[in-house]
């Protein structure tokens, strides 16, 4: 266990490491959230739609297409001097490969979206209060869902000639389910509304959790295996 | 169960499709202790595909690769460990500095003190007072010598060599063939794929020719390099 864990974290530590020498990834991502909610605030009539009608899918739009910017490097990185088969090429499984990326991955977006949720809060003039823990715990859970699928496409789409292109276009419609729920409990979160209401789904997205992260460790290895 | 003295290689009918080209067709090799395998064909003969099906970094459409008596499997990691791979790419990142690019690789092979093999093995090619540099900033000989302290870092038992001379200057390339020749002692082995015979002749014990996925041709190494060379441009033109 000791092993698998140096090894997971190795993985992790090096992406890690890659991200904050180039921040290639994260100051893109950063910067396009934050141009989205400016463009959404000035773009918005509050006369005529209620901020907290539309606040809960401006965020999510927001952190989605900023996740996608966020996750596109994940394996280019790994095209430089054939690096990868470097990984490969080592006494390590494949299995634990991807949950290294996986977490070097989720550490990006969770960054990006520590900068965003302020951002949001700020241009939208919300008052989070009591709901600020159970929305981070909303953006935990989503977040960890859509990482781990686009995780596994970042591998898939690596070496394809436009990577960058595919990626979203494989990756969005799995997006979808958990962005649906993801608004359904920002909404009743921002409204102050009873926490019972969004125990479904939050239900929801931990079940997604747990499923695609399964299914992505158990297809990555066919995915990266020539 | 590895049996008592196992090859160090043992592929049993490769073969390899990428769609309708077929890459590879039905190779067998053996490669004991001691041995180095000079691999030479055309473009497009199979030569790293088969390289790269030894590595275990490509999965064969058919038959078998045991690296020591284990079969390379997805289920076996551990089978990988005796490989070391050098090509012409350094499988360096760039944005790492060599030493922390070694500490991983050191990492990855669960050595006991990454840094301090780290350091020996960059001072072993001369690089000590490069560790703390990226790959980047290196001249395309110091980049195959880093490539080189990697690859040499978990004293791989067989080491697989793709080009390692392209772009490297005569006095590079005659101080890996040097090294080379030092590594192979006699409880290891090297595959070399190469386009030019005379890169690595004196380094091998065997000559193999792969042509349209198939051996063409494979036998210990003949003494004449130019009469072999005749037998080769025969071959290579059907």
């Amino acid at each position: 266990m000791g092993r698998m864990l140096r090894l997971v974290f190795a993985i992790a530590g090096k992406d890690i490491r890659l991200e904050l020498r180039t921040r290639t990834s994260l100051l893109s991502a950063a910067v396009f959230a934050a141009l989205m909610l400016v463009v959404f605030n000035f773009a918005r009539d509050p006369t005529a739609v209620a901020t907290l009608d539309l606040a809960p899918s401006v965020l999510w739009v927001t952190v989605s297409f900023a996740s996608v910017v966020a996750m596109n490097r994940a394996f280019t990185v790994e095209r430089e001097n054939a690096a990868f088969d470097g990984l490969l090429l080592a006494p390590v499984s494949r299995e634990l490969l991807y949950v290294g990326k996986y977490l070097a991955n989720l550490a990006f977006v969770l960054v990006v979206e520590a900068i965003t949720l302020p951002l949001f809060v700020l241009f939208f003039n919300l008052d989070l209060g009591g709901a600020f823990p159970p929305l981070v715990l909303t953006l935990l859970l989503a977040t960890a869902g859509f990482v781990a699928v686009g995780t596994l496409f970042s591998a898939m789409v690596a070496k394809t000639r436009f990577a960058e292109l595919m990626l979203p276009i494989l990756l969005l419609p799995f997006m979808v389910p958990p962005l649906i729920y993801a608004v359904k409990v920002t909404v009743p979160l921002l409204a102050r509304r009873p926490l019972s209401e969004v125990i479904p789904g939050l239900n929801f997205l931990a079940v997604y959790d747990v499923v695609f992260l399964t299914l992505a460790i158990l297809l990555f290895p066919a995915v990266v295996d020539e | 169960m590895p049996s008592a003295d196992p090859p160090l290689v043992e592929a049993r009918g490769l073969a390899r499709r990428y769609g309708a080209v077929r890459a590879l067709a039905g190779v067998d090799l053996t490669l004991r202790r001691g041995e180095v395998l000079l691999v030479l064909g055309p473009n497009g003969a199979g030569k790293s595909t088969l390289l790269r099906s030894l590595a275990g970094l490509l999965r064969p459409t058919a038959g078998t690769v045991a690296i020591d008596g284990r079969l390379l499997t997805r289920e076996d990691p551990d089978a990988r460990r005796p490989i070391g791979l050098l090509s012409h790419q350094s499988l360096l990142y760039d944005e790492l500095t060599l030493m922390e690019n070694l500490v991983l690789a050191g990492t990855l092979y669960d050595l006991p003190d990454p840094p301090a093999l780290a350091r020996a093995a960059l001072a072993a090619q001369g690089l000590a007072q490069r560790a703390d540099d990226r790959p980047r900033s290196l001249s395309r000989g110091m980049q195959q010598r880093a490539a080189i302290a990697r690859a040499l870092l978990h004293d791989p038992a067989l080491l697989l060599l793709d080009e390692p001379f392209t772009g490297l200057d005569a006095v590079a390339g005659d101080r890996l063939r040097e090294l080379l020749r030092e590594h192979c002692t006699e409880g290891r082995g090297m595959v070399i794929v190469t386009h030019h015979a005379g890169e690595a002749w004196e380094l091998a014990t065997r000559v193999g020719v792969l042509l349209q996925g198939r051996w063409a041709f494979e036998s210990p190494r003949p003494s004449d390099m130019a009469e072999f060379h005749r037998t080769y441009q025969e071959l290579a033109r059907g």
